[in-house]
């Protein structure tokens, strides 16, 4: 290091933005990290700005990841939501990803912009257990209606049914 | 609960289509299929709740989930007025098995097994999609062998010639056409056969890695390749008397399900939905993954969005396929089929004999897994469907952390409660098949 191999910029790069929200790269896609309540402001710019197509709506629960790499200014808070975006004329697509915390697991729903993420946002509150404010029908999908608990949160332990080995003596 | 209250507790409450005096005038909009959100003015014209009959004049009824017409479990409530459907609610789930659940708990050499059996009628580009997400994450995307990626190429358009001929048979199937069903089954079978000889297996191949492909092509490949390639255009020029240009097929297509390019694009739709509006996207040309960009193919585009578009550009995506791999038996190198990195690849089997480094490695890397770096990424394809997309957190373990599939039928089924408002019962079935949903892959 100090012979002058590898030479460390020591001035911080401006950190990108994007109508305001900071972006990080992960593995060069585009990633843009807006609070809650800067997300549909700046969904709403992006759908303007040609983004016209929203392919997916998915979220992650990060209870017991490691621990992930955000932009500063950036609190990691225990779900994300991530939106990939496609931009039609372009060919172009964009992340965003929302941190929701578990205390006030809600978020504004996207289908007043893009119809489509009635389907995807559903299955987020089914799985996950976030609500979104705005969606006209919020109800499971996937899981039977009276179903307890969100499946892909990360303290819902998987079933486990015990094998039984024949003739075996415990 | 008992088990035995639960078999009786067969409804699923609120997930179901209720009356319309009991929801809220947003619902019955998406409902009615109104889904486009304009301005102000044009919504507050058209985005009225329609004045239909009042509720004792309609009924709700169910079609499906045991429908044979609904190509699977997927559940219909239809609200109608005599053979007119006023309203739609698909209702789905019944399939679903958690496989986004299990797929956590699988290391990123058992993911295959899992993804493939999400979309079962084009597993290996489900294979393909989660391989270059791995791979993207590994960072070796870019080093992955020629010959292996060509050979993906050619799995990945043998696999939209076999769906689509399913396609086919199966709209043929709920149309009346009955023997079109015999006819696609046939041909797609002989697909089949040629993956088996490739991967061992009809369906579910688990072939295409991260890192490569499972194993080379068998000898003699290009000539059973080249069997099927012959086959194809006598068969297809066979469909086209039997249905393109048969009247009662148009008459029963044409100006049914239509979908405008604008509400496609809002509800998200991909595939052959999207390009039946008109609009020429298609991930192959427009952001070429493998070596898409090094072949000549048209992109088969719509004008109507009707069901006859949606039946028309499948019909003809299998031409383009037979063209795409043509160029790619000319292009085929030699060489290695999977990457040379001791990380991910494992060892050969005969160097398993002589060696212990080989022996522990192979046990290590089956047993563990390999380790992917931290980060997340979302890679796409185009799949028959439509965009078929991966996403996937790691945590710099063995195992994804979260791995999401975006499942072109999932969202395409959305469209159905618009293409389906005005249409006759009859219809129904036509534009449920038109949407070609697999329903492995909307449940997941």
């Amino acid at each position: 290091m100090s012979d002058g191999t590898t030479e460390v910029d020591v001035t911080p790069e401006p950190q990108p933005q994007l109508h305001g929200c900071p972006v990080s790269d992960s593995r060069g896609q585009t990633v843009v990290h807006p609070t809650r309540a800067q997300y549909v402001a700046l969904m709403k710019k992006l759908l303007d700005g040609g983004y016209v197509m929203c392919s997916d709506l998915t979220a992650a629960d990060y209870l017991t990841h490691s621990g992930r790499t955000l932009p500063e200014g950036i609190d990691a808070e225990r779900f994300e939501v991530v939106v990939n975006l496609t931009a039609i004329a372009t060919r172009d697509r964009i992340r965003v990803r929302v941190q929701v915390p578990e205390s006030d697991p809600t978020i504004a729903s996207l289908f007043d912009l893009w119809p489509g993420t009635e389907a995807m946002e559903r299955e987020v509150f089914d799985m996950f257990g976030l609500s979104f404010d705005g969606h006209p029908d919020l109800t499971r999908i996937l899981m039977p209606e009276d179903w307890d608990g969100h499946p892909l949160r990360k303290d819902y332990s998987i079933g486990r049914i015990p094998v039984q080995f024949k003739g075996s003596n415990s | 609960m008992t088990s035995v209250e639960n078999i009786f507790k067969t409804n699923e409450g609120a997930q179901e289509m209720r009356a319309r005096s009991e929801i809220s005038a947003k619902e019955i909009l998406r409902e009615v299929g109104s889904v486009l959100r304009m301005s102000e003015a044009e919504a507050a014209k058209l985005g009225q709740i329609p004045a239909d009959a009042d509720e004792d004049q309609t009924m709700i009824i169910n079609m499906g989930p045991q429908h044979p017409s609904t190509h699977g479990v997927l559940r219909l409530m239809l609200e109608l007025q005599g053979e007119k459907v006023l309203r739609c609610k698909p209702i789905i789930g019944y399939l679903h098995t958690g496989m986004e659940k299990t797929g956590e708990e699988l290391t990123y050499m058992q993911g295959g097994t899992n993804v493939t059996r999400m979309d079962y009628l084009s597993p290996l580009n489900n294979e393909l999609v989660f391989s270059m997400a791995v791979e993207k994450l590994l960072g070796i995307e870019n080093d992955i062998p020629e010959r292996a990626v060509w050979m993906r190429m050619l799995l990945s358009e043998l696999n939209r010639m076999s769906s689509h001929l399913l396609f086919l048979a199966t709209n043929g199937m709920d149309l009346g056409a009955v023997s079109m069903m015999l006819y696609g089954w046939r041909e797609r079978e002989e697909v089949l056969r040629f993956f088996q000889k490739v991967t061992g297996l009809r369906m579910n191949h688990n072939f295409i890695r991260p890192g490569g492909v499972a194993a080379d092509l068998p000898a003699g490949w290009r000539d059973d390749v080249l069997e099927i390639l012959e086959m194809l255009p006598g068969r297809l020029a066979e469909y086209d008397i039997l249905m393109t240009d048969q009247p009662i097929w148009r008459e029963r297509l044409q100006g049914v399900g239509v979908i405008t390019a604008d509400e496609a694009l809002a509800l998200g739709t991909s595939g052959p939905i999207l390009r039946s509006t008109g609009v020429a996207w298609d991930l192959r040309r427009d952001q070429p993954y493998l070596h898409y960009d090094k072949v000549e193919f048209d992109v088969i585009v719509g004008s109507y969005g009707d069901a006859f578009d949606r039946y028309a550009i499948r019909i003809n995506e299998i031409r383009e396929s037979i063209r795409i791999v043509y160029q790619i038996l000319d292009a085929m190198p030699q060489g290695d089929y999977r990457i040379q990195n001791k990380k991910v690849t494992p060892p050969p089997r005969a160097r398993i004999d002589e060696s212990m480094e080989a022996l522990i490695h192979h046990f290590k890397i089956f047993t563990e897994g390999f380790k992917v770096p931290e980060g997340e990424v979302y890679s796409a394809i185009e799949s028959p469907r439509g965009e078929i997309g991966c996403y996937i957190v790691s945590d710099g373990g063995p195992k994804p952390y979260r791995i999401h599939m975006r499942a072109p039928s999932f969202v395409n089924i959305q469209a159905l409660p618009h293409m389906m408002r005005g249409g006759l019962v009859a219809d129904a079935v036509a534009v449920i098949s038109s949407i070609d949903p697999v329903l492995g892959e909307v449940d997941r």
